[in-house]
Parts: structure tokens; sequence; C-alpha cells
């Protein structure tokens, strides 16, 4: 190797050692290796030397060339990556820092527990229907076979706007409104708010029902345990026990209350429970042969069951919310406990 | 209903414990409501006998007395009573004694005077809440013997909630045979002997209203001592049941009428005016009640009256007139039985209810009028002492309840109830439940009794059978059913994806109520017509809502009173409004946003939501059914004139309304800060278009922007309006992207800026063509709205 291109060389890796960033590096590449660069006089002034002695001298300097860009590669790669450790070291955020934006609000529990309801009944074809709350005589209690003065109206304190129109007491109107213009086979769901004159610590002038009711040509009892059975486990996604205890309601016979294992103390015996272990969860029955014939349909031909539940009830029991006026507060801090 | 447990076992006592008891009855129907000691827990009390007795020498109020308790020796005890005196039996607290709320009883000394235990009164014993003086026992209690088996206190008050159906167990005796059915024993009924007739005085009985009374039983009794005591074993049966002792003739009443359910009612004779007649009260007639109340009758009330005037309200009430009082000689027996019809709501009609109501209105054993009132006259005999008449009866038989057969079928049965029951087992149940029964080659023909008012079809019957039987031993049965494959509809979208788009939009679900405060009501929508309730709960819940807003800003306020100062709200639910005459119930989404448009947070600058950020909220529900709407801006009267807007549909219905809570009804209701709303109606918003394909174009599309230079006044929706009535096929889309007012620009007037996308189908577009359109564009929105592009 001649002096001179000894001289080069090591002239251009003192350069490449004494560069710190990327920019400068890009500088040496081109002053050393670019078309008008340093090694690239070298080559040409090949040509003035004989050309046995070409090839060799050739050769060094490829090897030198070689060497210089291997060296600033390898710089390269390392200025890189200290670069990109810098601005990453720059970029660091506090991750437990909040995220910004509109954060979700929520449904009501009376909401979502309605929804798991109809989910429920929905799997095995049930169809949701709603009905009017201001309701007629007629359909709250007339084709239910409550006629006027009958004692069960007295278990329904009424809203009363004139001698015909209240605020319908429960869902089982509903029942009639679609028993009338649809045929058999019926599987409805019918959720929706009612009303009873009655304010106190346990009872609020509003609430939720939902009614269900199915009808076709062979239904039974045994039907209706079976749904109410499995719907309840289903509810309350847990195998608990469940009873039917003779009840009375003048749509349904035979008519049963449901009850179920409490779901607060698992049967001991607690407040919630009146210390009995047990909890009323819905009324059920038979559909009484008054209520077909109000709705013509043949009860010889057909036969049905309906149920009803109030829906805070079973939120309560499902949340373990001890407070049923908290319901219609409306309360941020409740409703927001089940978002 | 509360009876004793002890009580009823003397009818039935099957080897069942208290618990196990309860237990069977409830589940036959007979709900158990509550069971109840009848008197507190308390040990060491012994029926004692005041013997000796003298004052105490240095306490004017105490008594120094010698009690036999029924040991060897007297024991000395000071009492502070004011009826104790010699001979007096009472219940004595021995020394060791626990009376309740373990008040321990010792050996004292009671100002130097040794007392060894305590002569108690009823209150101490907890068997009352107020008593005066010690508790006198019978003269022949027997001393010594404990005073818990005495007065039999080991019982328990078990109170049912019967359900309307069952008026056959509104009594012992009725509670009594339904725990023989279910128990399989025997009914220990005891037997009621005709009283001696010893006079003959009687008084003509006349039943004008033979419907509804089909049948009435009375007698005099004469030379009755009405201040006699009521024995202790009755009274405190009455007291087990919640009834108190009034007087010996009226105690007598009340306890048949616990005891067989049949209500009864005494008369002073000696106020009576000739003789009885059951009839329909004339409109306007008058009686003042043993309460006091007077009620004004209409022709519908059965009274029993005199030849004068009423003298009680039939199955309801007595008069206060011909009531038995202390002096009462001599009485007239009433025992009726009144058809459930005649009576049911009567009583409610003039907010009262009865013992003797309740009972009539749903339905009292028909046969039961003889026992009953020969079970009256032997109690009064006995405790009143005189001498009872003949009885007068008067029966329509023909006006009796029916008690037809009804016929069984086993397929019935069978299919109602899901299983197949032995012939025997059926005829069972029924003939233990008092029906007879006459078995048939399909089924059986039964006949209920006297007392079951419920049983007149054959769902009755199937419905005892499962009772009976047990509706736990019933099968269940797995879920089968028939299913038709449901519609997935693409025309309506579910109400719930729009709940939970607001949910995702920061607002929280509220449920309020649907009846809301009149003057509330007034205050937000004074125009809107409304419809009232007849019987509100309160003041505040008196009228129905018009709009959901009545309820969402009455629950904003409850927040904000409690610091929250960031509030998103929305319900679903119906609102009543009057249109001609109707009242329609047409279900509305509502939504309420004040405060910061965000939860504060860090990084951001905080911004008080407006107008807009509400109106993204609508938008985005609108942009769940693809349905094209307007907004028009248009006052409110709830609304900030300058900030409200009507939404429409493209046909021109109204969808709903937007905008800012009017400032004056801000600062009335007590808001501090902005409030904005939304109420839309459902089924207009739900109404959903299907997406239909478009093919995509393959040549690029091209964007001009336009600066506009138009009057304040204009609105955006006019600009774009414009740009649409073109209906230029190539206009992709047309958004207003920037407003701004102030330097370079007129005052009164603002800068639009427009952008414009262009595209066709089938080829690229040039510019002349793009320029010829847009000119057009400018052209129309020079015309419509006075546009002008700006240099």
């Amino acid at each position: 190797m001649s002096a001179n291109l000894e001289a080069l060389t090591a002239q251009a890796l003192d350069a490449l050692a004494a560069t710190t960033d990327l920019t400068s590096l890009d500088a040496i590449r081109v002053h050393y290796l670019g078309k008008k660069g340093v090694f690239t006089a070298q080559m040409k002034e090949l040509g003035a030397l004989p050309p046995e002695e070409r090839r060799e001298a050739g050769q060094v300097i490829n090897q030198a060339k070689d060497a210089f860009q291997e060296k600033l590669d390898t710089q390269k790669i390392e200025l890189e990556e200290a670069a990109l450790a810098t601005r990453l070291a720059n970029e660091r955020l506090d991750v437990t820092l909040a995220g910004r934006g509109q954060k979700v609000g929520g449904l009501h529990p009376v909401t979502t527990t309605l929804r798991r309801i109809n989910k429920i009944f929905a799997s095995v074809g049930f169809q949701v229907v709603e009905g009017p709350e201001i309701e007629d005589d007629y359909h709250n209690f007339e084709a239910l076979n409550i006629p006027a003065h009958h004692p069960a109206r007295a278990m329904h304190d009424t809203f009363y706007f004139d001698a015909h129109r209240v605020l319908r007491t429960h869902t089982s109107p509903v029942q009639i409104r679609v028993m009338e213009s649809q045929t058999p086979p019926l599987k409805v769901i019918a959720p929706g708010r009612v009303y009873r004159c009655d304010s106190d610590i346990t009872h609020t002038p509003m609430f939720h029902q939902v009614e269900g009711f199915l009808v076709d040509t062979d239904v039974s009892f045994a039907d209706l345990k079976g749904v109410v059975y499995e719907f309840l486990r289903a509810f309350f996604e847990k195998d608990i026990q469940v009873r039917f205890r003779p009840s009375y309601f003048p749509f349904t016979e035979p008519s049963a209350e449901v009850d179920i294992e409490c779901v607060i103390c698992g049967g001991e015996g607690c407040r919630v429970c009146s210390h009995t272990g047990w909890l009323e969860v819905m009324g059920c029955g038979m559909i009484h042969p008054e209520v077909f014939k109000a709705v013509k349909i043949d009860s010889e031909k057909y036969s049905g069951f309906a149920f009803g539940m109030g829906v805070e009830r079973l939120a309560m029991l499902r949340y373990g919310i001890n407070d049923l006026r908290l319901f219609f507060e409306n309360d941020l801090k409740f409703l927001q406990q089940f978002n | 209903m509360k009876i004793s447990e002890t009580w009823l076992r003397t009818y039935v006592n099957p080897a069942l414990g208290t618990e196990e008891l309860v237990a069977q009855i409830t589940m036959a129907g007979l709900e158990v409501d509550a069971v109840e000691p009848v008197a507190a827990q308390f040990s060491g009390v012994v029926v004692g006998e005041v013997v000796e007795m003298e004052k105490h020498p240095d306490a004017d109020k105490l008594n120094v007395c010698k009690v036999n308790v029924g040991e060897t020796e007297l024991l000395q005890i000071v009492c502070g009573a004011a009826n104790v005196r010699v001979g007096l039996k009472i219940p004595a607290a021995l020394c060791g004694a626990v009376l309740p709320g373990d008040f321990k009883i010792k050996q004292s000394k009671l100002r130097g005077i040794e007392s060894f235990g305590m002569l108690c009164s009823a209150k101490e014993l907890g068997l009352v809440a107020e008593a005066e003086g010690l508790m006198e026992l019978p003269a022949d209690a027997p001393v010594g013997i404990d005073i818990r088996e005495y007065l039999q206190l080991n019982d328990n008050s078990i109170e049912v909630d019967l359900t309307p159906n069952r008026a056959d167990c509104l009594s012992v005796e009725g509670v009594a045979r339904e725990i023989a059915v279910l128990n399989k024993i025997v009914l220990n009924v005891p037997v009621i002997e005709p009283v001696a007739v010893t006079h003959s005085e009687k008084l003509t009985v006349t039943v004008e209203a033979t419907t509804a009374c089909p049948r009435y039983l009375g007698r005099l009794i004469s030379g009755v001592n009405n201040q006699a005591q009521t024995p202790l074993w009755m009274q405190e049966r009455l007291r087990r049941s919640g009834l108190r002792s009034l007087s010996p003739l009226v105690d007598v009443t009340n306890y048949v009428l616990l005891e067989l359910g049949q209500p009864l009612h005494v008369f002073d004779a000696e106020k009576l005016n000739g003789g009885i007649t059951i009839r329909y009260a004339t409109n306007g007639e008058t009686l003042e009640l043993l309460n006091t109340q007077t009620i004004i009758f209409d022709e519908k009330c059965l009274v029993i009256a005199d030849d004068e005037s009423a003298l009680a309200f039939a199955g309801v009430m007595g008069g206060s007139y011909s009531a038995v009082h202390e002096n009462t000689n001599s009485v007239f027996l009433e025992c009726a039985f009144f058809t459930p019809l005649a009576i049911a709501g009567k009583a409610r009609q003039f907010g009262l209810h009865t013992d003797s109501s309740h009972r009539f209105e749903r339905g009292v054993d028909f046969e039961l009028q003889n026992r009953a009132i020969e079970r009256a006259t032997q109690l009064i005999l006995e405790i009143c002492g005189g001498q009872a008449g003949e009885i007068t009866e008067v029966t329509t038989t023909s006006e009796l309840p029916k008690r037809e057969s009804i016929i069984l079928r086993e397929t019935k049965l069978t299919k109602i109830l899901g299983m197949s029951f032995e012939s025997e087992n059926v005829t069972g149940i029924l003939e233990r439940l008092g029906m007879k029964v006459v078995t048939q080659t399909d089924g059986w023909l039964v006949t209920p009794p006297s007392f079951r008012f419920d049983i007149a079809i054959e769902a009755d019957l199937i419905e005892e059978i499962a009772r009976i039987y047990g509706y736990n031993n019933l099968p269940n049965n797995q879920i089968l059913v028939r299913s038709s494959l449901n519609q997935a509809t693409e025309t309506v979208l579910d109400l719930d994806r729009v709940k939970d788009l607001l949910v995702d939009c920061g607002y929280q679900e509220a449920i309020t109520y649907s009846f809301v405060d009149e003057n509330l009501q007034k205050t937000i929508a004074p125009s809107a017509e409304f419809i009232r309730l007849q019987n509100p709960i309160s003041a505040d819940l008196a009228v129905m809502r018009t709009t959901l807003w009545g309820g969402l800003l009455t629950a904003a306020l409850h927040n904000t009173n409690r610091q929250q100062t960031r509030v998103r709200l929305f319900e679903s639910g119906l609102h009543f409004v009057q249109n001609e005459g109707e009242t329609l119930q047409e279900k509305m989404l509502a939504g309420l946003a004040l405060g910061n448009v965000t939860a504060e947070q860090w990084g951001e600058q905080e911004r008080a939501v407006d107008f807009y950020d509400v109106k993204a909220d609508v938008e985005a529900i609108f942009g769940l059914t693809g349905c094209k709407v307007q907004f028009v801006s248009e006052s409110h009267e709830t609304l900030h004139p300058g900030q409200s807007a009507k939404i429409l549909t493209e046909n021109g219905e109204v969808v709903g309304w937007l905008g800012m809570l009017h400032p004056n009804l801000e600062q009335q209701l007590g808001f501090e800060t902005p409030v904005f709303l939304f109420e839309l109606s459902q089924d207009l918003l739900l109404q959903k278009q299907r997406s239909s394909f478009k093919s995509l174009s393959k040549f690029p599309s091209v964007r001009r922007d336009l600066a506009l230079l138009v009057k304040e006044e204009v609105n955006a929706g006019d600009i774009i309006g414009a740009i649409q009535s073109c209906s230029q096929p190539l206009l992709q889309e047309a958004v207003i992207f920037d407003v701004y007012r102030g330097k370079g620009v007129e005052e009164g007037f603002k800068s639009v800026a427009l952008s414009l996308v262009l595209q066709n189908q089938a080829q690229t577009l040039t510019d002349t063509e793009i320029d010829a359109i847009v000119s057009t564009f400018l052209e129309t929105l020079t015309v419509k709205t006075g546009a002008k592009l700006r240099d």
C-alpha cells in the first residue's frame, strides 16, 4: 500500500471515530465513498499505473475501502441505536395517568335486569311485547276475572283517572291484549312499568314487572314448574332451591307463589328473608278458563300458563340493593355502581 | 287473621311442632306471615292469694302483704298497687323469678320492710302494653300453680295471610278443618246444644231484600248483665287474636266470629221500635255508626232497620244508637247470611273495613247461622245470665247460594297437572275437603260444601287436588316448546342499541316516575294539556308527564344538590299527551347534559358542554338508523329561543326537540349552569333504512373548497340545502368545515368554508366539468342564500 493510501485510510478512520451523529457520519460517507469521494479518486488514479500493477494496486485500494465501509456501517448502526435509545427515553410517558376523553355511562339496574330476563326467555323463542300504561278497567281487571267489587281489587291499590281508566296495576293486561289479537301457540314476555297507590319503605308507587305466558295445545302445570325453575336458576346463575306454594290470583288456577332459597343467607335465615330461609319472587299459575273465555280462546283445545315477577325485587336480590326507593332517586352514586 | 295455636290445637292436634305446623299450612296456601309468642319470656311467677294486708308504716302508698303462693309459709311482699286487697288472686313473682326484659326479682327491703317477691300487673308480665294495677285472676285460680301454665302462656299467635278465595279459613274452626285434611285426622268439632228457651217474646223479622239476605236469624235475650266480667280464658283468646275485651256481650260476638267465622250483632232491645226489617236504604238515609262516623246511604246499601229507622249497616257495622252499653238489660241477637255480592265493596265505599264485611264479602258458610246463634246465646247466658227467647228465622231457600255438581274429567286433570292420579287418591282428597264425590267412568261428579265459595268449576277442583297433593310433589317438565323462527327486521332499530350508544357517550340511564308535580309540569310545559290522577299518592306525583324532561330535570337537581357538577342522563318511557280528548301514550327517549363536556381530566382545557356537543350525540343516534333528519331552528317554550332545534324526518314529521333549557327556567328550577335537553319520539327515531349497495367508482374523486361570505342569519342548513337542491348526481359530499367571523369579514356577515367532493362512476372528471358544476352551485347559493365567494 502506498504511503498516501495508508495515510488516507488512517485519516478516514479517525474521522469516523470522531463522529457522534448520523448527519456528520453521512457527510464522511460521501466524502470518502461518494462518486467524487477520496477512495473513488484513488481508483481513478490506477489508470496511471502500468497495466501489470493495476490489478494488485486496485485490490489494495478495495481492501482499504471495504475495511472503511465496514467500520462505517458498524458506526452507523451504533449511532442509530443510540439515537433511538435517546428518543425512546425522551418519549417515556407516565402510563399510570388516566386516559382522556368521554367515559362511558351505564344502564339503570332495572334495565340490566330486564335485559337478562328477556334474554333468558328469548333463548327459547319468547317474544317481547309491550302495552299501554294507562289501561282501561276491562283489560286491567274485568278480562282477568276480577269483576268490580271483587275482593282482589283491594289487593291492587289502583290509581284512577276516571271510572274507566286506571294506571295499570300489573303487566297482565298485556296478556289479554296479545291473546285478543293473536292465535296460539303464544310465547310472550311483557315487561314494563306498573303502578300501585302505595308508598313506604318497601313500596314505591311505580315499579316494574315482567309478565310471561305460554299458550299451546298441551301445556301443563308441570311445564310451568319446569320453566320457572330453569329461569330462576339461569337468572341467579346458581343451582338454587325453588318451591311452589299454593296461592290465589283471579286470572290463574291453579295459582302459585314461587319462593327461592334466600340468596343472602343461603337458606339459613336472615333479616332479608324474615328468618324463613325463603324469598318470594314471583306469582304464577295456569291461565284461568274465564280469562280464555274473555279472549275467545277455546280452553278445551288450549291450555297455558302465566307468571309475573317484580323486576326491582329481582335486581335487589341479585345486586344486594337494600332500599327500593334508590331505584327512582337516580343518584349518580347509585346508578354508577351498575356500570 | 291472628289465631292462638293452643286454641287451634283444641280442634285438631297433629304430631307436629309449631314450626312444622306453620310450614304445613303455608305450603297448603294459608300463608303464615308471623308466629309470635303470646307472652314475653319470663319465669318464676305463680298464682298467689293475698291473705293478709297492712299499711306500710313508713310509706303511704305501700302495703305489706302476706301472700299464699302454695308453700307452707306465707310470703311477705310489699306492694304499691291501688287494687291490692285481701282475697285477691294475682300473679306473684317469687325470688329468683325473671320477668320480661331480664328483670330479676330478688329479696329486697322497701323502706325498711323485707319483701320476698313482687305482685305483678299484666304489663309487667309482658301481656299488654298498658295496665293499671295488679292483674286480677279469677277467684277459682289454683294457688301456687305456675302462671304460664295457668294462663296457657306457652302459646303462639299465628298470623295467617289469607287469599280472598279462602273465606272458609277465616276462623279457628276453618283453619283447623284445613289442618285435619292435610294430616288426614279427625276434626274435633265441639257439639253446640241448643239452649233452653225460657220466654216467648219475639220480634217480627221482615226480609225485603231476600236476594241480599237469604237467611236471617234473631232472638231476644232478656235479663242480661253486661257488667259481668268476661272470663279470663275468653279475654286471652281474644287478645291472642288481636282483639281487645270490650264488654261481655261484644266479646261473645267477637269470640264466635273468631271461632266459627260467623259475624253476629247484638242490639240493645230497649232501643228498638217495632219489628226488624232487612231492606235497602233509601237514597240519603243516614246512620251514625258504632265508630261515630255518620254515613249517608245510597239505595244499593243494605240496612237492618226497625219500624222507624236504620239500625245497622248490614254486614258492615252496627249503629251507635242501638248499640249495647253497660246497663243494657235485654238484647236482640242477630245472625245472618248476606250474599257476598250485596256486601262487596260497600264498606270500602265509605272507607270502612270490618271483620264482618271482610267475611261477608268473601262468603260465610250459609249453613252456619243456626249453630252460631246457639253458640253465642250459650256463651251470653253463661257470662251475662238472662233468658233466651225462641229463634226467629227467615230463610229464602231459593236465594241461598247453589252448590251445583261439577264434573271433573280424568283427562283434564292429567292434562293440566301433567301427571295422572289414582282414583282413590282423587276421591280421598276431595272427600276430606268436605265434598260429595260420585265416581264416574271417566271422572268424578263433585259437590262442594256450603263453606266453600271458591269451588264452582273444574279448574277449582284441579287446584284443590294439586294443593292437597302438594305442588312440590308434582313433576317439573323440561321445557319443550313449539317454536317458529323469528323475523330479524332491518327496518326498526332495537331501542337497546340506542341506549347502548348513549351509555357509550357518557350518559347514565335514569328511571323517573311517570307522574310529576303539577307545578313542575306547568312550569316546564305551560301550554301542554295533561291528565290528572284522581287519587295521587301526593301532590308531587299528581299529573301524568307530557314530557320526560320533568323527571330528568328533577333527577339532575337531585345530583347537583349533592355536589355533582357534571350530569348526563337519559330515560326512555311513555309521555302522556292529550289530543282531542284522547290520551296518547307515546314512547319517548329523552336526555339531559350539564356541566363539563367530559369528566375533569388532566392535560385538556375544561370546557362546558354546549349545544353542538349534545347535537353530536343526537346525530349519532340517527347515524345508527341511517334516517335523514333535519334540524330546524324553531323556538320551544321550554328552550332558549336561540338554541333550540326541531328535528324533522324527510317527510316533515316531528321526531323531537333539542336545545338549551330556557335561562328563565334554569334559574327558576335552581340550576347554576346551562342545561341541554333532547327528547325524541321512539317510533320515528327507530325507523331504519336497510342498507343498499352502490358500486365503487374506479376514478379519482375531486375536492373543491369554497370560502363563502354570507349574512349572519343564513344557517348552515340553508347552504347545504341549496347545494342539495341542485340534485347534482356527481356530488358525493358537501361539508362545512369552518365558520369564521372577525377581521376581514364585514360586521353582520360570516365566512363559511364549504368543501365539495365530486366523483364520476364512468370517467375521470376534467377541470372544465368541475368548474361548470361548481359555478352552478355558486349561482344557486347566491340565489338562495345571497352567498358570495370571498376574495
